[in-house]
Order: C-alpha cells, then sequence, then structure tokens
C-alpha cells in the first residue's frame, strides 16, 4: 500500500487519481491517495478523480471539476439532504440508555447507532456524558436503563474484560512497572495464549508503531507520542471489533498533537474497526471523524457528518459550541419565495435568509452566521438579492495571523468578523478601529436555528440583543420552533 | 559576594546534638575502659563476653519472633486499612481514618497501660502472645499510613485498563496493583518491623513475668549495672534498625 501523505495538507499530485472519500473503506488494499481537504485541488493536480461513497466507487470525474466538487461546497445541497439516520449504523447501538449520578443525569436516555468500522466521534464540554457513554460501551459504567448492544449482541452486564472493545485511556494507562514489550503483551498473556504466539503477535506490534528499538525501556523513559503509540498497540493486539479513545491527544501539545491526529487517522485506514473517539476538541473531531455526535447536558444535540454540524447546526448550543457564530434574534416578515423569507430584526433593514425549514409569516427566529462567512469592506459592495448588506462600525481589531478577528457594532447588536489575509487585503488601506464599514454576507450562509436555549448564551460571544433588554420577555426564547 | 557562615554553622551543631551521644555510646562500645570516662584502648572484648552472653541471645530470639510475627499481621491489617480508607467514600470514613491515625499519636505509656488493663480485665495470660497483640495495634497505623501515601499516588485507571485488556479482578489485583504498590508495603513492613525491634514502653507493661525482650533485657542491664556490654548491644541493635530504616526509604524512593 502506498500511502503519501500530504506535506502541507493542500498539494498532492499524483499520476492517476485522487480519491474523494465520502467515507472510509473498510480496508485499503490498492495504491491510492486519500484526500480530504478541498476538492478544488484534487480537481488541480488529478488527471482523474474518483469519488467514493460509503466505500462503493459511484463516480469516476475526468478532471478537472466533477459534479460532486461542485456539490461538497454547496450549503444548499447540504441542508436539504434528508437527516436520515446512517444506513450502516447499527453495529453500536445505544438503545434508550440513562445513567445518573444523585440527581446529575450524566446520560439521558440516548439513542445513538454507529457503524462497522466508522471513525465516531462524541464531541461535548466537560460533563456532558460525553465519557460516560464511553464507559458503557467499556464496561466500566453500567446504564440505570436501556441497552448497550454490540453486533447485534446485548453486552450491557457483560464486566469489560470480556468486551471486544479495548480503550486508549486518557493518559494512556500504560503499566509503569512494566516495559513497552511487557505493556503490549499484556492483554495476550492474561488470555493465557501460547507464549511463542504472544512474542510473534508483539513483535509485529513493535514494527507497526516504529518502537523495535525502544521495546525494553521503561514507560517514564518513553516520550508522550511514543506512550501513545504503545497504548494503541496494547489495544489492537487483542484484536478488537471497537476502539475506544478517550480524550488520547489531550496530553499532548500542539504540533505533536496535530501529528498523532495523522497517525490515528492512519492507524484507522489500516485497521478498519470502528474508532469511537471522545474528545472536548471540535477541531480533533472535526478532522478525524466521519460522523459527529455533540453532546450537552446528557443528551445528544446534533448527530451528523462534521460538515453538517458546523454549517448547519440545528441549535444555539451547537452553532456555539463548535466554532463562534453570530445571533440573530427576529420575526419572518414576509415569506419572499419558495426559497427564502425576509426577517425583521432590530438594528437591521431587510436581512434575508434561506428558507430550508419551510416558515410562515410572524413565526419568530433565530439566525446565525459564522464570522469568517461575513465579507468586511471599506467601500461599499454591490448590493443583489443573494447578499445581505449592512453597515457597522469598527470596535476592535485583533490580529491573528492567520486571519484578523473584527468586532463591530451595528445598532444594538455586537457581531464578530473574521477576514483571511491575502495579497489584496494587505495592500488595501488597513481597516482601523472606529472605521465605519460594509458587511455583507451570502444569504445561504445565514442559518435558522431549530433550538435556541437562554442557557446557551454562556458560550456565546454576543447574544443576540433583546428588545426592551431587563424588561419581562414577552414570550419565551426558548425552542423559536419545535 | 561572600555567603553567611551562619546556616553551616547551625546545621553542624544541631547535627552534633543528635549524633554526639550516639556516636559517644558507639564508640564507647570498643574502649577497652570500664566506665568509658577515658578512652584506655580498642577492644572487641565487650562484643566476646556478649556473644557469650545466653541471656542476651535468647532475649534477641524472642524480640525477632515477636517482630516477625507482629510485622506479618500488622502489615496484613495496615494494608486492608490503607486499602478500605482509599477506596470507599463513607461519612465514617473521618472516624475511621482519626482511629487508624490515633495511635501514631497517644504516649505510649498510655497505650501501654490501657492495653495492660485490658488484658487484665479478659484475664489473658500476660506474656509472648500479648506482647505481639500490642505490637500489633500500633504498627498497623503505621503500615496504613505508609502504604496510604502510596495508595494516594496510585492511578487506578490502570486497573481499568487491566481490565479493559481482559484481566479479572483478581488477574488485575495480582499483576498490576500488587506489583505497583509492593514497595510500599514492604517499607511499611519494615517500619513495623523496627518499631517492633525496639519498643520499650509498652511491651514494658504487656510482658509477663519471665518473658523478656531485647529492650527489656537492655533496661535490666542498665539496672544491674554492666554498661559496656549495653554499649555493645546498643551499636549492634543501632545497626539493624538502621538498616532497615535504609531499605525502607530507598523502596520508597525507588517506587517514585
Amino acid at each position: 500500500m502506498t500511502f503519501l501523505a500530504p506535506k502541507d495538507g493542500l498539494s498532492i499530485a499524483c499520476d492517476n487519481f485522487v480519491i474523494l472519500e465520502d467515507s472510509k473503506p473498510a480496508a485499503l488494499t490498492h495504491e491510492f491517495i486519500r484526500f480530504r481537504h478541498g476538492p478544488a485541488v484534487a480537481a488541480e493536480d488529478a488527471k482523474h478523480t474518483k469519488i467514493r461513497d460509503r466505500s462503493r466507487l459511484r463516480l469516476l470525474v475526468p478532471r478537472p471539476y466533477g459534479h460532486y466538487i461542485g456539490q461538497s461546497h454547496s450549503v444548499r445541497r447540504l441542508r436539504r439532504r434528508p437527516r436520515a439516520p446512517h444506513a450502516v449504523s447499527d453495529f453500536i447501538q445505544f438503545e434508550d440508555v440513562s445513567r445518573h449520578y444523585g440527581s446529575v443525569r450524566a446520560v439521558d436516555k440516548v439513542s445513538l447507532g454507529i457503524g462497522k468500522g466508522e471513525f465516531f466521534s462524541l464531541l461535548g464540554p466537560s460533563g456532558c456524558g460525553k465519557t460516560t457513554l464511553l464507559r458503557m460501551l467499556a464496561g466500566f459504567e453500567r446504564p440505570d436503563t436501556g441497552r448497550v448492544l454490540l453486533d447485534g449482541q446485548d453486552i450491557t452486564d457483560l464486566p469489560p474484560e470480556r468486551r471486544k472493545v479495548n480503550t486508549i485511556f486518557q493518559n494512556y494507562a500504560l503499566f509503569p512497572h512494566l516495559s513497552v514489550r511487557q505493556n503490549i503483551a499484556f492483554g495476550p498473556t492474561v488470555a493465557r495464549r501460547p507464549r511463542r504466539e504472544v512474542d510473534d503477535e508483539v513483535e509485529k506490534m513493535l514494527a507497526l508503531i516504529q518502537m523495535r528499538d525502544h521495546a525494553e525501556k521503561r514507560i517514564d523513559q518513553i516520550s508522550g507520542g511514543q506512550k501513545q503509540r504503545v497504548a494503541i498497540a496494547r489495544a489492537l493486539i487483542n484484536k478488537p471489533a471497537v476502539l475506544l479513545l478517550d480524550e488520547p491527544l489531550a496530553a499532548l501539545d500542539l504540533k505533536l498533537r496535530q501529528r498523532m491526529l495523522i497517525e490515528l487517522d492512519m492507524v484507522h485506514d489500516q485497521v478498519g474497526i470502528t474508532f469511537i473517539f471522545v474528545t472536548h476538541d471540535q477541531g480533533e473531531a472535526m478532522s478525524l471523524a466521519d460522523r459527529v455526535a455533540v453532546m450537552n447536558e446528557g443528551r445528544i444535540e446534533q448527530l451528523g457528518r462534521p460538515v453538517e454540524i458546523y454549517e448547519a447546526p440545528q441549535t444555539s448550543f451547537v452553532s456555539a459550541f463548535i466554532g463562534d457564530s453570530n445571533f440573530f434574534e427576529g420575526v419572518v416578515a414576509e415569506v419572499v419565495d419558495a426559497e427564502h423569507v425576509r426577517l425583521s430584526i432590530d438594528s437591521f433593514q431587510d436581512l434575508y435568509a434561506f428558507n430550508d425549514k419551510g416558515l410562515h409569516q410572524g413565526e419568530r427566529v433565530y439566525l446565525s452566521v459564522r464570522p469568517e462567512k461575513i465579507r468586511i469592506s471599506r467601500d461599499r459592495p454591490l448590493e443583489g438579492r443573494d447578499h445581505n448588506t449592512t453597515r457597522a462600525v469598527v470596535d476592535d481589531v485583533i490580529y491573528l495571523g492567520t486571519h484578523t478577528r473584527f468586532w463591530l457594532r451595528a445598532g444594538e447588536y455586537r457581531l464578530a468578523v473574521e477576514q483571511q489575509h491575502n495579497r489584496f487585503v494587505l495592500d488595501d488601506l488597513p481597516i482601523r478601529w472606529q472605521d465605519e464599514v460594509w458587511l455583507q454576507w451570502h444569504v445561504d450562509d445565514g442559518y435558522m436555528l431549530e433550538r435556541y436555549a437562554e442557557r446557551d448564551e454562556a458560550l456565546m460571544s454576543f447574544p443576540p440583543q433583546r428588545v426592551g433588554e431587563g424588561d419581562a420577555p414577552a414570550e419565551s426564547p426558548a425552542d423559536g420552533r419545535g | 559576594m561572600r555567603r553567611s557562615l551562619t546556616p553551616l554553622v547551625v546545621t553542624l551543631a544541631v547535627l552534633a546534638f543528635f549524633y554526639l551521644p550516639v556516636a559517644v555510646l558507639v564508640g564507647n562500645s570498643f574502649n577497652a575502659s570500664r566506665f568509658g570516662g577515658e578512652w584506655s584502648g580498642f577492644t572487641l572484648n565487650w562484643y566476646r563476653r556478649l556473644l557469650a552472653a545466653p541471656e542476651i541471645w535468647h532475649a534477641l530470639g524472642n524480640t525477632l519472633a515477636i517482630a516477625l510475627v507482629a510485622t506479618a499481621g500488622s502489615t496484613v491489617l495496615g494494608t486492608t486499612a490503607a486499602f478500605a480508607l482509599d477506596r470507599y467514600r463513607s461519612r465514617l470514613q473521618d472516624a475511621h481514618y482519626l482511629l487508624v491515625y490515633a495511635p501514631l499519636v497517644i504516649p505510649e505509656i498510655l497505650l501501654g497501660i490501657s492495653l495492660l488493663l485490658f488484658f487484665v480485665a479478659l484475664r489473658v495470660q500476660l506474656g509472648y502472645p500479648t506482647i505481639v497483640v500490642a505490637h500489633v495495634t500500633f504498627c498497623v497505623s503505621y503500615v496504613a499510613m505508609v502504604v496510604l501515601g502510596r495508595l494516594q499516588d496510585f492511578d487506578w485507571a490502570l486497573v481499568e485498563a487491566a481490565q479493559d485488556l481482559g484481566a479479572d479482578a483478581w488477574t488485575a489485583g495480582r499483576r498490576v496493583v500488587l506489583p505497583l504498590l509492593a514497595p510500599g508495603i514492604a517499607a511499611g513492613a519494615l517500619l513495623a518491623f523496627t518499631l517492633s525491634v525496639d519498643d520499650f514502653v509498652i511491651t514494658f507493661f504487656v510482658a509477663g513475668p519471665g518473658t523478656t525482650t531485647l529492650p527489656l533485657r537492655i533496661y535490666s542491664m542498665i539496672k544491674h549495672g554492666s554498661p559496656p556490654l549495653i554499649n555493645a548491644l546498643s551499636t549492634l541493635l543501632l545497626t539493624l534498625t538502621t538498616t532497615a530504616v535504609w531499605l525502607s526509604q530507598r523502596l520508597l524512593k525507588e517506587a517514585r
């Protein structure tokens, strides 16, 4: 198998073709190159582009642009996809599981299916129940109610040592009194497998993780990255059906974390088993997972592919927790046509939004617009039906290297806007504090939330302004639409 | 910059205060003079006479036997107490901790008297068994405290990791918990052994007529006056206990 990892994450040149994967194949057999970031680059570099969708080869697109490539960036298509449960997500099933600690609901009636071979991520803030859910699958916690099934078998009451599930613990939990080799051999030794067989397997594992030279070292003599590899080998040698990863990168520093992310991804491709990855870091979840479940207060807030979670957040929690967002509160002033509504939001003239939810006039809505979707300019941009255009005053400018973040004020609202740097921007007269600027975003880039909860405002940079702040609100803002 | 000599001088003075008497004792055990007032030549005579004194060897044998049994008992009890203190959360846990900790701070003489009264009340014949029981009661606390200290650093995720890898509770205990705690337990045991070997006050109260241990023997020798022999014996005892303490410290350090 040839595996060409992109040096800079962007350009991969290749003689034959590039494969874009919607979801990963069970095992890699042929020579090919995986490609995940930026389909446009694939189209430029490759002679052919093959599209892989759920392990089946669907389309062969001659260069340059394929039908899929145009599609993947279309927010509209994304939103119109029916949110049906994943076709093959019954390998692991949580059926209505709950776990309470005293009066705290760690996990609250969660039902979830995870597919075989899937790289699945549980994402949420600490205390959201993601680790408890993972521990139920590992066998360290029993649900108060509900069942856990693995490959059709009820494993709810099975002790951890009898489950075909292995875990990479947060700090790896490697045995400090054993060498690297003995750590890896622990599982098969405890299972009383023949000595020679164990030795062979361990040798293979050591080769896989490139730790042959360190086999006799003690755990405190190896680095953080090596520890993670040993933990992976120690788990995989037992040939589990599922590998659980409990914040495995939290103990590493930034650069190493990025490297280990790629390593984890490669390991997943090589072994092809189901990975369930628990993290509070959205970057980790987004970059690795086929699907992500965003959890909050013991429940799953949203389940979907990373791009769905980011581009089409259903709730205020998801929108505020994943990345950052600007929130607007208003009512539908008019249903313009089949696809658009005009919104009436204080401090703004007319804002239009893509009406994917079939809203009617007079309904209360919460609109979320990501900071990087908004363009900022000194000069008045061309206005069109496709764009919302408004004026704002710069409150603050924060240079962050890859981009600049602007805090702005538009009437009662405070907004965040991010601008990438490139030649045009640098050559321009820079936008400064107190400048009056124009903001513009595409109608499709404003996303209307299905549920809004006031308590999520703690996560927001700027919560939406309320009419008559301080007065009693006329109606409950929670659950803007049922 | 000139550094002040004061800390050095104070340190040396304190060390001298602590160890000079011990050094004099060790020196005198090799002193040919019977009363140790002045140095009248090196001799191993006192050691030779010590070797020829059967009642001392008898007492030493008793002491070691008591120490071994008391150490074994208190190590098992102390380790289990430490586990109970570390693992279980209960409102009674504070009281439990106090009970285990108390013998460390209760004056020995109080412990000795109360044990004596207790045995008398139960009409138990005083003798070696009562000494062993008495030693276990205070050694348990030391073992429990040492092991508890180790347990507080213990990463229980390791046990979960072992179970995750297919080990049942028994195997996980044998292959992970015990090897990792062994230095702590051994250190506690050595400490208990040392305490038992040189305990005088409590033993004095609970020893029956005719029973004797080395510290009791030394005490009676002082009363009947044979100082050079005591010097030699004390030097031997000192070597034994220091070695045990040094070993226990090393074990603890290695485990870190």
